[in-house]
This record gives C-alpha cells, sequence and structure tokens, in this order.
C-alpha cells in the first residue's frame, strides 16, 4: 500500500513537471475557458441579478469544456515511446497509476478554474470573494469528480485512434449528476444564500459521486489497462 | 527452478489466434532466444510474460521481479535522463532511486548528459537511456523485444555486456529476436515459434552457431 501511493506520488509530480514544462493542455485549456467566458458574457446581454441565476450554469458549463481538454492528455501523455507498456510492467499497481494521474490533472484543472474566477467575475459583475470557502469546496468537489470520470476515459480510450473526440462523448452523460450538483452549489452560493437545509442536497451529490466514481474507478482500472 | 512458465497459453486478438496453446518454460539463471518469423507471436507471448497482456486461456508463472525492454525506448521525452531514470526507480520500489540512476547512468556511459533532456539526445544515446531504465532495479527476469534492432555499435556493445554481467549475477534472460547471430553470442536455450506454438525448445548447439540458418531449415516451417 505504500509503496502504491509512493507510485502514485511520483507519477502525479512526473505529469505535473511535464506539464509545466510543455505547458500543452494548460495553455490550451486556460485559453480557451477564458474565451468562452469572455464570448458568453456578449452572447447573453443579461442584467446582472439574472446573471446571478445561471451564474452556476455557465461556470460549470466552462469547467467541464476545460475539464475535457485537461483529462485528454491523461493517459495519452504515456503514447510516446510506449511509456504506458513500461509503468504498466514496473511494479507499480494500476490504482496508483491512476490516482496520480488523475491528482495531476485534478490540480491542473483547479488551476485553470481559479484562473477563470476572476475573468468571470470582472465580465459578470458577479462577487465571488464573499462565500470564497465554499466555492473552493465545491470547486474542489466537482473538479476531483471531473477528473476521476474524465482519467478512467482517458485510459479507456488511450488507444483509440479518435480519443479526443471519444473522451467527451463518454465523459459529459457521466458527469450530469455532478454537474447539476455543482450548478446549483455555485449559483446558491454566488447569490449569497447559504449552504444549508435543502441548498446541501447539491453538496451531498458531489460527495456521494465523488466517493462512487473514485472506489469503481480505482477497482476497475487494472481491467482497462491490461487486456 | 523454473523463471517463467507458460502452459497451453492461448490469445485471441478478434477472432486471430497469436498463440495456440504455446508451452514455454525458462529455467532460472538462463538465457532463452525466442526466434520464429514476423507473426510467430514472439512478441505476444513476451507481453504476456511482462504483464501487459492477459492469455486468453492457459496460465503463466512469473517468479521474480521483470525488467521490459520493448519496442519503444520507454522513456520521457520532457523528463532529464536522470529524472527518468529516479522515476522508474521509484516505480520499481528502488530503495534510493537517485543513486540507482546515478549508477545506472554510469554503466551506460551517459553521466556527463544525466541533466539533459531525453529529446534533445541523439538515438544511440536514447536507445543507451532505454537500456539503462530496464536494467535499473536488477531485476531477477529481463524480458528483451527485438533488443539489437536499430541500435548502434556503442549500444550493441553496452547492452551485450550489461546481458553478460546480469546473466553471471543469476538473472534469467528471454530475448526475442531476429538476429542470431547476437542472440547466439548470450542464449543458453533457444525457443522456435510458429505460427502461436512453441515447435522446439532446447540448449543451444555448436550448428545453430556456426549457422543461424539452420534452426529455421532444421525446426522451422517448410515455405
Amino acid at each position: 500500500m505504500t509503496h502504491g501511493f509512493r507510485t502514485a506520488y511520483a507519477i502525479a509530480r512526473k505529469d505535473l513537471r511535464t506539464e509545466l514544462r510543455t505547458k500543452e493542455s494548460l495553455n490550451a485549456a486556460a485559453s480557451f475557458a477564458v474565451v468562452i467566458l469572455v464570448l458568453f458574457s456578449f452572447a447573453f446581454p443579461l442584467e446582472r441579478d439574472e446573471f446571478y441565476a445561471i451564474s452556476g450554469g455557465l461556470l460549470w458549463l466552462v469547467y467541464s469544456f476545460a475539464g475535457a481538454l485537461i483529462v485528454n492528455r491523461g493517459f495519452a501523455r504515456e503514447l510516446p515511446n510506449d511509456c504506458l507498456d513500461v509503468l504498466i510492467a514496473s511494479r507499480a499497481p494500476g490504482w496508483a497509476i491512476f490516482l496520480g494521474k488523475a491528482v495531476a490533472a485534478f490540480l491542473l484543472l483547479l488551476i485553470v478554474e481559479f484562473i477563470c474566477l476572476p475573468v468571470f467575475g470582472l465580465f459578470y459583475n458577479i462577487r465571488w470573494t464573499d462565500s470564497f470557502g465554499s466555492l473552493v469546496l465545491v470547486i474542489v468537489l466537482a473538479t476531483w469528480g471531473i477528473t476521476v470520470v474524465g482519467t478512467a476515459f482517458s485510459a479507456v480510450t488511450v488507444n483509440v485512434r479518435v480519443r479526443e473526440l471519444m473522451l467527451p462523448v463518454l465523459l459529459y452523460p457521466m458527469i450530469i449528476p455532478l454537474l447539476i450538483g455543482a450548478m446549483e452549489a455555485t449559483t446558491v452560493l454566488l447569490s449569497g444564500e447559504a449552504m444549508a437545509g435543502d441548498n446541501l442536497y447539491s453538496l451531498q451529490l458531489l460527495v456521494v459521486f465523488d466517493v462512487i466514481y473514485t472506489a469503481l474507478a480505482l477497482y476497475l482500472i487494472d481491467y482497462v489497462l491490461v487486456v | 527452478m523454473l523463471a517463467v512458465a507458460a502452459e497451453r497459453v492461448w490469445k485471441y486478438f478478434g477472432d486471430y489466434p497469436a498463440l495456440r496453446g504455446a508451452n514455454l518454460e525458462v529455467e532460472a539463471g538462463s538465457c532463452m532466444a525466442l526466434l520464429g518469423r514476423n507473426g510467430a507471436g514472439k512478441t505476444t507471448l513476451l507481453r504476456i510474460f511482462a504483464g501487459l497482456s492477459n492469455p486468453t486461456k492457459g496460465e503463466v508463472r512469473i517468479a521474480g521481479t521483470v525488467g521490459y525492454l520493448g519496442h519503444g525506448i520507454g522513456v520521457y521525452d520532457d523528463l532529464s535522463a536522470f529524472e527518468n531514470l529516479t522515476l522508474f526507480g521509484q516505480l520499481q520500489g528502488v530503495a534510493d532511486p537517485a543513486k540507482a540512476a546515478d549508477e545506472a547512468l554510469e554503466r551506460v556511459g551517459l553521466t556527463r548528459v544525466k541533466d539533459g533532456m531525453a529529446r534533445e539526445f541523439s538515438r544511440g544515446m536514447r536507445q543507451r537511456l532505454a537500456v539503462a531504465r530496464a536494467f535499473l532495479h536488477l531485476p531477477d527476469i529481463l524480458l528483451l523485444d527485438e533488443p539489437f534492432t536499430s541500435l548502434d555499435d556503442k549500444a550493441i556493445a553496452v547492452l551485450q555486456s550489461l546481458l553478460e554481467a546480469a546473466l553471471a549475477g543469476g538473472s534469467t534472460i528471454i530475448m526475442s529476436t531476429h538476429q542470431i547471430r547476437e542472440a547466439m553470442e548470450l542464449a543458453t536455450h533457444v525457443a522456435m515459434l510458429e505460427r502461436g506454438l512453441v515447435v522446439h525448445t532446447g540448449p543451444q548447439n555448436p550448428e545453430m552457431l556456426a549457422d543461424p540458418a539452420w534452426l529455421y531449415r532444421t525446426y522451422g516451417e517448410k515455405q
């Protein structure tokens, strides 16, 4: 078990190191997300209050698009020089390889999301700093859900010729419950409501989604990687 | 004592049987050359031994740690030589990955460029780095898929000396190859594959050394 967690740490560090050197997916995802946010602000000329009503939906649409770009590189990063074969042939357990990749994708997507937040506040005139702590909790929970499902499908599609097309097709239907929960929770928080009572259901949905899909992915990844 | 054993191993890719009940036993401390024409099943069998593929039917037993050198070099272009080897040392559970990486770089003559990115290396240097990676954790069993193909002279010399040292140290080597002369310098045993079946296994003999084509003429399928 200790070797597994060390392996996950080594894989996550490797993925972050190579990504921060090449910035292949980080630049693409961040610029794409910012452009979409700016375009939406011009496409929907709404009043300030109306923006608050759709703020969660807008934000999570953008985050999920950026997420697909980030997780797409997860296992595809191992294809040049047949590095995936070497990873699998090493003593590294499959769950640890997966966990390392999911953590790296999670941190990269968080970077993109926190780059987007000030842009979002500026172009939509929305105060997101008032409930910053709760917002961070929602972002962390939903981002982990996106990356865990996305990284699993990145492994499934790694040897598929049209993996860039296949991954979003598989990913988005699977994360619909997560996105609904994230959108509702974010809208509640940005509208200045307290995260209590019925509003807690969306947060609970995120937690349940994360637990179920993390457990499933960790359990099933060996069947995906070695066929 | 057996290091590797395959019993009635079948592997299908779709409807195509790449292996059709292959049997193979490799003694610990021996060097087995897997020979056979393209499509005979050598790579498929090696990938199953390496844990990269599951047999459709049959059983495989591996006794010890495995080092694998496949068709790709298996190193990351955007990491330095030292970072690559340290990473693989960590994955293999080596006690001191940095020390093991330094020693491996020394063995393959890449110490001078240890901080250089793998993508900046020449082809020969990249191949030596791949060899260093495969030997890094001093595995009990080395699985080599066409190890001499497209290696430069220096890399061949490095690989042969490392394989000799590994064999002398008690490691087991299984290599698939078409380059029979280079393989026969090391091989203690030979296995011949034809259409997914192991049609011959046995110790290396003088006829094989004198005339590499003798094996194909004697045990191979007549074309």
